[in-house]
């Protein structure tokens, strides 16, 4: 995920210290992933680094602000106008454990596929209780919940493919 | 949660179906146990064929178990002839299907106060009822159009509506969603919910785990068999 490009958008809108944009990151993402402070300070230290920000006064309070810089500026730009990488596969541990748990003796890769398949509508379940009990008008966390959710449901779409695929080749059918 | 002394709405004991005899018998279900509360909203998923719809059907007294035992309400329904079933259908059991819930040539609110009617209440209460469970759902609006003026989110509303219309606590859908876009299937669910954390009990057969989300519990059949159970945290 990266932190830094969320930093940054945040930063097009003013200037903002550490806490800030940690809380301003979390509220504009649902809460989904927490951030600890200790991240976004590292982040910025990095974003500093490669002019992408600068350090920018104090507030009443004391607090370091930051302000994007130009370069961050076309930074955020190109992030709006890329497309998400996707063409390297992420090393998946799911996929891993279900390719190997094919042919281990002793490993029923179906009893895998079904304590997963459990486990990741759990995670559903609670995805839609959260998406349920937003405020109406929260566009953004019901985005982000949103995501979550399909992620989840294809996860199950494709463990019931897996399950279907084991049992074909349990009965000697290949493909 | 229901407490351990409330009656389930629903409840299958060792509930078994089989269809045809001797060699060419198939069993479609295998001694299913489940129980669901008031307030409890169970969504059953499996492959095609490992017993969904059956497990409806018998649930719904519209088939009847080979062998085992199926209560609504607490009732046995093998107790019960066919005069019997019929009426705890129209009494005790909503349906929300697919497509194809209303019949076209009637309103909203006829669609929704005919199982009212066909149980003998006298029309004009019957349509102030009607009215009544529109209203619960924020459909009153819909109330005089036909279903073809409908589209078919609100369709299924209607027909939410209508399963929950009078006394009855217990709605079987089967993939009530189908034939929807995901947002207003989303709001299809979402409205379930709300009946289901109004005290109704609703038994969801899906087989999309974004609707089984909605669930309090899912429940997984294999080959006629429950082969295991998701059930939600219950959140502090």
């Amino acid at each position: 995920m990266s932190v830094k490009h969320g930093l940054l958008a945040l930063l097009v809108e003013g200037p903002r210290y550490g806490y800030e944009l940690k809380s301003g990151f979390e509220a504009r993402t649902g809460a989904t992933w927490p951030l600890n402070v200790g991240q976004v300070y590292s982040a910025l230290a990095r974003l500093e680094r490669d002019q992408l920000v600068a350090k920018d006064g104090s507030d009443d309070e004391g607090h370091e602000l930051y302000r994007i810089t130009p370069r961050g500026l076309r930074e955020v730009q190109d992030w709006w106008e890329a497309a998400v990488e996707r063409e390297a596969p992420v090393r998946d541990e799911l996929a891993i454990k279900l390719a190997l748990a094919v042919g281990t003796p002793g490993v029923d890769a179906r009893d895998v596929v079904q304590r997963q398949r459990t486990a990741t509508l759990r995670a559903l379940q609670a995805h839609t209780r959260r998406k349920a009990s937003l405020v109406a008008g929260d566009t953004a966390a019901a985005l982000v919940l949103d995501a979550l959710v399909f992620a989840a449901e294809a996860e199950v779409r494709w463990l019931d493919h897996c399950e279907a695929r084991l049992v074909r080749s349990r009965n000697g059918v290949s493909r | 949660m229901s407490l351990p002394l409330a009656l389930p709405v629903l409840e299958l004991r060792a509930a078994a179906r089989v269809h045809g005899a001797g060699a060419t018998a198939v069993e479609a279900l295998r001694g299913v146990d489940l129980q669901v509360a008031a307030g409890e909203l169970v969504a059953v998923m499996g492959p095609s064929g490992s017993g969904k719809s059956t497990l409806l059907t018998l649930a719904g007294g519209l088939d009847t178990a080979t062998s085992g035992e199926v209560l609504v309400e607490g009732v046995p329904l093998s107790g019960l002839d066919r005069a019997g079933l019929a009426q705890l259908r129209r009494r005790s059991v909503g349906y929300v299907f697919q497509e194809l819930n209303l019949l076209p040539a009637l309103t909203a609110a006829e669609n929704v106060a005919l199982p009212l009617e066909l149980d003998g209440v006298r029309a004009r209460d019957a349509r102030l009822r009607a009215l009544r469970a529109l209203d619960e759902l924020e459909l009153s609006s819909l109330a005089d159009r036909f279903p073809d003026d409908l589209s078919g989110g609100e369709q299924q509303r209607v027909a939410i509506a209508r399963a929950l219309v009078g006394e009855r606590r217990l709605v079987l859908a089967d993939e009530p969603t189908g034939a929807l876009d995901s947002i207003t299937g989303e709001s299809v669910l979402a409205l379930l919910r709300q009946r289901v954390d109004a005290g109704a009990a609703v038994v969801l057969v899906t087989h999309e785990a974004r609707h089984a989300g909605w669930a309090d519990r899912v429940v997984f059949l294999r080959d006629g068999r429950v082969v295991d159970e998701a059930r939600a945290e219950v959140l502090a």
